[in-house]
């Protein structure tokens, strides 16, 4: 996740930047708390950094540091290795592509001119802006010959969203501002952006910053996660698992909720934590093997599958009681999971059925485990494992 | 044939002979008349053309750029408005003659009064205009690199190009109206014309209509600009 991309098919001639805040300060004269207080973290080439924090913790305001829309006081930022400061605002922010919650697009330029902005600004020739504007429309599926000539006005809201990041894209800039840009947007569709966003991301490994104030989209899109409190100050600075397992103070307890174990269970697949080993047996088997297996097994009750290994059911002790063993069932083997769920969705599954267990599943349907309420119980008072981020486990799946 | 001519103290003939003549003393509408005399009205029509668009280009031309002064220094917005909204007050009549003293009759007389009647309308309407401009396109702007400058002509300036229309348009209607009292000041027009005889119906009717009709042709014009330069805010989803 952190290598800068090494695929070859990726859209980008250009390298992502790294991105230093050195003590980075940002105070108002005449207010007595610094909006920003002496925030220093650092960001990976190609990494999503996310800031978030509750109202008026200066999140907009670090980001807006960046690009110089707003100046720092004190200390200072660093975009691969360089001061900002030194830079030229209006040049510095054409390599730095700008995405805002209201996405302010010009309402009076075709889609196409609005993502041709920066281009033509960078004087472009024609031929080049038109090939980049179809490609960068394409890369945020929106179908070119469709969309390019119309205004914003004639697109929905998630459309719109679209075009103000292929807009911000146009320049193939090396870092993102991103601020709450799926904030206006209806939970069904931001859960669509968001997902469709972390894919766009694997290919074009931009590092991003990104302000939330939604910890759950925090938690989901970013690489790492910056919590800021109020009065510009960094509570913590770790990757999304660690901030869920190790929340370093109340304020950031607080802040990742009190179902922090919850979110952690969507950063992991049921792949990841030891599942129960099930007594596998098969009609006509001997009993006595599978009272064996019974005896190995993590729970006394046998499960039956087909001769390809695939869950029938759970075997009734009825089934036991001749020689061989009989096709009876006490219930089926519903609700069954596979290798490859979030364990989130996991667990629903499992509550949401009544049981305590079901049979976990590969991706032939096989049987390859159990998994039940218990053993996602032992595992959040686990220590930690590896967990995925947000963005990886989007990536697995496409 | 005989026919009459009767010679008004200011030289306005009335040609009370031929087929319409009972009409033409009678005061009254006739065609006939009209036909036979539309040339009186050609030079006073293109006067008053002259000073409709010298007046409201030039007031376009100072209200535009006092309005881009004070775009970016909003204290400037209150007198400016002050200023030119008291120009607006003075009585057209008195301002004519208030200014003779000064650039004496004719058109230039004319000119500066009509001028200082567009101020107002046009600088509000721009000011207005320029301020209704969504934050979040500004905002989207300055981040994306562009200069004031660029900012101003690239997405200020035409998303503020409806209103700053809206605004010509009231302004040179307004002008047309005024400039029929540009004679006063000697700059003859329509006006001055109208003023002629006063009683005649058809006189009337004429220089009165061909004032409205220029209104309506220049109203129209700046209406088709405005429809063609804002197609984008026609476009429904």
């Amino acid at each position: 996740m952190t290598e800068p991309a090494a695929t070859t098919e990726q859209t980008s001639d250009r390298q992502a930047a790294t991105l230093e805040f050195r003590d980075a300060t940002k105070r108002y004269p005449g207010q007595e708390e610094p909006a920003v207080d002496g925030l220093s973290l650092e960001v990976p080439a190609g990494e999503i950094c996310v800031l978030v924090g509750p109202s008026g913790c200066g999140k907009t305001t670090a980001m807006r540091m960046v690009n110089r829309m707003i100046d720092i006081t004190d200390g200072d930022i660093l975009l691969d290795g360089v001061s900002v400061r030194e830079r030229r605002p209006a040049e510095l922010r054409r390599e730095i592509g700008y995405a805002i919650q209201q996405i302010g697009l010009f309402p009076h330029l075709s889609i196409a001119d609005n993502i041709a902005t920066v281009p033509k600004l960078l004087g472009w020739d024609k031929q080049r802006i038109a090939s980049r504007v179809d490609e960068l429309l394409e890369l945020v599926s929106l179908d070119p010959g469709e969309t390019r000539d119309r205004y914003p006005a004639q697109l929905s809201g998630g459309q719109r969203q679209r075009v103000g990041v292929a807009r911000a894209l146009a320049v193939d800039p090396p870092l993102m501002l991103m601020d709450e840009p799926f904030g206006a947007i209806d939970p069904i569709n931001r859960e669509r952006l968001q997902n469709e966003f972390l894919r766009l991301q694997q290919e074009i490994r931009k590092t991003i910053v990104f302000v939330t104030h939604d910890i759950d989209e925090a938690i989901k899109i970013g690489d790492k996660i910056a919590i800021l409190k109020k009065g510009g100050k960094l509570a913590q600075f770790a990757p999304p698992a660690e901030l869920l397992m190790n929340p370093q103070s109340k304020f950031v307890e607080d802040f990742v909720g009190a179902d922090r174990c919850l979110k952690r269970l969507a950063l992991q697949r049921v792949r990841d934590i030891d599942l129960w080993k099930a007594a596998q047996v098969r009609v006509g088997e001997p009993v006595s093997e599978a009272r064996a297996k019974l005896d190995d097994a993590d729970l006394p009750i046998a499960l039956l599958t087909d001769d390809a290994g695939r869950p029938l059911g759970w075997l009734s002790e009825a089934a036991l009681h001749g020689e061989r063993v009989e096709h009876h069932l006490r219930s089926s083997a519903e609700p069954s999971v596979e290798l490859d769920d979030i364990l989130r969705d996991a667990l629903a599954d499992l509550l949401g059925s009544e049981t305590q267990y079901g049979p976990v599943v590969d991706k032939a349907g096989r049987v390859a485990g159990v998994l039940s309420i218990e053993v996602i119980g032992h595992f959040l008072n686990e220590a930690p494992t590896e967990a995925r981020t947000g963005a990886e486990l989007v990536g697995e799946e496409a | 044939m005989t026919f009459e001519l009767i010679a008004q103290e200011d030289g306005f003939f009335r040609d009370r002979s031929g087929e319409g003549a009972n009409c033409v003393r009678d005061e009254g509408f006739c065609p006939d008349w009209i036909a036979d005399n539309y040339d009186r009205y050609v030079t006073p029509f293109f006067e008053h053309v002259y000073l409709t668009v010298t007046s409201v280009a030039i007031g376009f031309v100072i209200a535009f750029a006092l309005a881009l002064l004070a775009h970016r220094r909003q204290w400037m917005v209150g007198p400016v408005t002050g200023l030119t909204g008291t120009l607006y007050t003075i009585p057209s009549v008195a301002f004519f003659v208030l200014l003779q003293p000064i650039t004496g009759l004719g058109y230039t007389t004319a000119i500066v009064a009509l001028v200082c009647y567009t101020l107002l309308i046009i600088f509000r309407n721009v000011v207005t205009g320029l301020a209704a401009v969504p934050p979040d396109a500004k905002d989207a702007a300055r981040g994306m690199g562009l200069t004031d400058r660029q900012m101003l002509w690239k997405v200020e300036l035409p998303l503020a190009l409806p209103e700053i229309l809206a605004g010509l348009r009231i302004a040179a209607t307004t002008t047309v109206g005024l400039a029929a009292l540009a004679f006063l000041a000697g700059a003859g027009g329509l006006g001055e014309q109208l003023d002629r005889d006063p009683e005649f119906k058809s006189n009337v009717a004429v220089a009165g209509g061909l004032a409205v009709g220029l209104a309506a042709a220049i109203d129209l014009v700046i209406l088709t600009v405005q429809r063609v330069a804002t197609r984008w805010q026609r476009a429904a989803a």
